[in-house]
């Protein structure tokens, strides 16, 4: 998927947006009556399919990539300084914390692309802004959990300063934690632009998103049910194969599992 | 849970409400630009932007604002729809039913899976069931219910047309409601081809929200009740020679049911949350979908007095969650 996001004009047999109305609902390639040249078939204004789902990737990893970034830096600083100190700071965080949790997310995230307006800059806000309490809660449990490990009392007592004792001893002891947090966060990214999209708020309404396609193809899906069921799948591919990188990169980064 | 004990957790969501407040208020009025400008049409003279300022109050400071933002909130008053010319608070009255008797029966389809499946995965525990079923909830819990909304509509819709997937109730059907609980009153009434009807409209998408409920729940419901198996009550009934069966489901299952009930309280809110998009894409006419058109047609006060049910909604079920959990557990109740 990283490389057909990479490689993705070069690949791609057709200009996403290059309509040909002559040729519009053609089926896919397996079914009777389907045009080789567009191997999954048209949309309603004959655009390849292939070629938007090929686009589509590109915005997909791009969100996924960018946003979980910077939503697991952001509730990772915010959950280790909770978790290292304690006191009003974890009073304070908490309870943002639960202010957070109040709101529906899905709803939110809408609101919040309608009010910073349309755009993938506005889908990345609004996934950092509503899910950095994801990494928040964990990181601050688990920072509160290593606070209690003999290495963090061996570190006090060689008089580590605090900043050392938070970045050198306990960070990298959540790394694995935030490596699956990370990965199973650009599943979430992926749902939520296709969501964001699929309404019509993501990009500009004539890119190729996979939940724009969703939404074109829910219109037509009498017609023409392929235009659902692959941006549908590359979804569902999508999500799986983020898990499965975060079982396989903390396996691979966990000294205990991997012995 | 006494009544001290639930006085004080009712005091503790009042932070937590006004901080909703906070945030509600803040979130639409970072809007950039003018919100006047987004509610007018084009060719509106100045004294018209300056009356309706005056109307929202949004000559006064920010402070001032939001001290009558929350006066209106007390007072019951969520402002007027701009969009539908309507007062917000009988909106939201008018579609809540709809979107709380989905989520009831979503709520409803996902105990009945998660006790059934931890149940059977936990009495063939080590054999094919519980296999099928870990496998199942693996996959299901990964995708999510906009998902399964969307695979329905494809299963059910298309490929083997055997569902509506459109709207709460046929369009042929004569129902005559006197409240918006359409599927509870058309059974009280004994209406029978109503009450189909509507069921069958209401099952793919309550499924679809049910969903990733049920794998989440079945998965701890089972390794809750595993837990429970190493137990000496569990030792003590095998002595007495209960079968195997049995002591799952009266002994196990009563007490695995503690830490099931509190996480999947929580998993319920997102059930909540995803109402609004299975709403949407089945066309279904409750508080969700009514929010997204709210965002569609850039109708502030009704944006903002749904973000505020939904809130309300939340911080509710996790105080019902709380007294669940206290109910359950014996050392709680007697506190």
């Amino acid at each position: 998927m990283a490389l057909t996001a990479m490689t993705g004009s070069w690949l791609a047999p057709h200009d996403p947006l290059e309509q040909d109305l002559l040729n519009s609902f053609l089926p896919p390639f397996w079914v009777a009556g389907a045009d080789p040249a567009f191997l999954l078939g048209t949309d309603n204004l004959g655009r390849d399919v292939l070629s938007r789902l090929i686009y589509g990737t590109r915005v997909a990893l791009m969100v996924a990539v960018i946003a979980a970034t910077l939503t697991g830096m952001l509730g990772t600083t915010v959950g280790l300084l909770a978790g290292f100190f304690g006191g009003w700071v974890d009073t304070l965080v908490s309870r943002m914390v639960d202010i957070w949790m109040a709101f529906p997310a899905v709803l939110l995230s809408i609101v919040l692309v309608a009010v910073i307006g349309a755009g993938l800059h506005a889908v990345i806000i609004a996934i950092i802004v509503i899910d950095w309490t994801r990494f928040c809660r964990v990181v601050r449990a688990e920072t509160m959990v290593q606070c209690q490990q003999d290495y963090v009392a061996s570190a006090v007592t060689i008089g580590l300063s605090r900043r050392r004792r938070l970045f050198v001893e306990i960070l990298p002891n959540i790394l694995p934690l935030l490596i699956s947090l990370l990965t199973l966060e650009m599943g979430i990214a992926v749902v939520v632009e296709a969501i964001l999209s699929y309404v019509g708020l993501s990009v500009a309404s004539d890119a190729a998103t996979w939940g724009g396609l969703i939404q074109e193809g829910r219109l037509y899906v009498n017609q023409a049910p392929w235009l659902m069921v692959f941006p549908i799948a590359c979804i569902i591919v999508a999500v799986l194969g983020f898990n499965a990188l975060g079982d396989g990169l903390r396996s691979a980064f966990d000294p205990v599992l991997r012995r | 849970m006494t009544a001290a004990s639930l006085l004080r957790r009712l005091l503790l969501s009042v932070p937590t409400l006004f901080g909703v407040l906070i945030i509600n208020f803040v979130l639409l009025r970072v809007v950039p630009g003018d919100p006047i400008a987004m509610m007018i049409g084009p060719g509106a003279t100045p004294e018209d932007i300056q009356n309706l300022r005056q109307i929202y109050g949004l000559d006064k400071s920010i402070y001032q604002q939001f001290l009558l933002y929350l006066g209106d909130f007390l007072s019951g008053d969520l402002g007027t729809s701009i969009s539908m010319r309507q007062d917000v608070v009988e909106l939201i009255v008018g579609r809540l039913p709809v979107t709380l008797e989905l989520a009831l029966v979503a709520i409803a389809i996902s105990l009945v899976g998660i006790v059934g499946l931890g149940i059977t995965a936990s009495i063939w525990k080590g054999r094919w069931p519980e296999v099928l079923i870990d496998v199942f909830s693996g996959f299901v819990q990964a995708v999510p219910d906009f998902l399964w909304a969307l695979l329905f509509i494809l299963i059910f819709g298309v490929l083997w047309a055997s569902m509506p997937i459109f709207g709460r109730m046929d369009l042929a059907v004569e129902f005559d409601p006197l409240t918006q609980f359409y599927l509870f009153e058309s059974l009280f009434r004994g209406d029978l081809v109503v009450f189909r009807s509507i069921l069958m409209h209401i099952l793919l998408p309550a499924l679809s929200l049910a969903l990733p409920l049920i794998a989440i729940g079945a998965r701890l419901l089972k390794s809750s009740i595993n837990e429970s198996m190493a137990q000496d009550y569990v030792q003590l009934a095998r002595v007495k020679g209960f079968s195997h069966f049995r002591i799952v489901v009266s002994q196990a299952f009563p007490n695995a049911l503690i830490p099931t009930v509190t996480l999947t309280g929580v998993q319920m809110t997102f059930l909540i949350g995803g109402t609004v998009l299975v709403e949407r894409i089945f066309g279904y006419p409750g508080l969700g979908n009514m929010a997204i058109d709210a965002v569609i047609n850039r109708d502030l006060p009704l944006i903002q007095g749904i973000v505020l049910t939904f809130a309300v909604m939340f911080i509710v079920l996790n105080i019902l969650i709380d007294m669940t959990y206290a109910f359950l557990n014996p050392r709680l109740r007697h506190d």
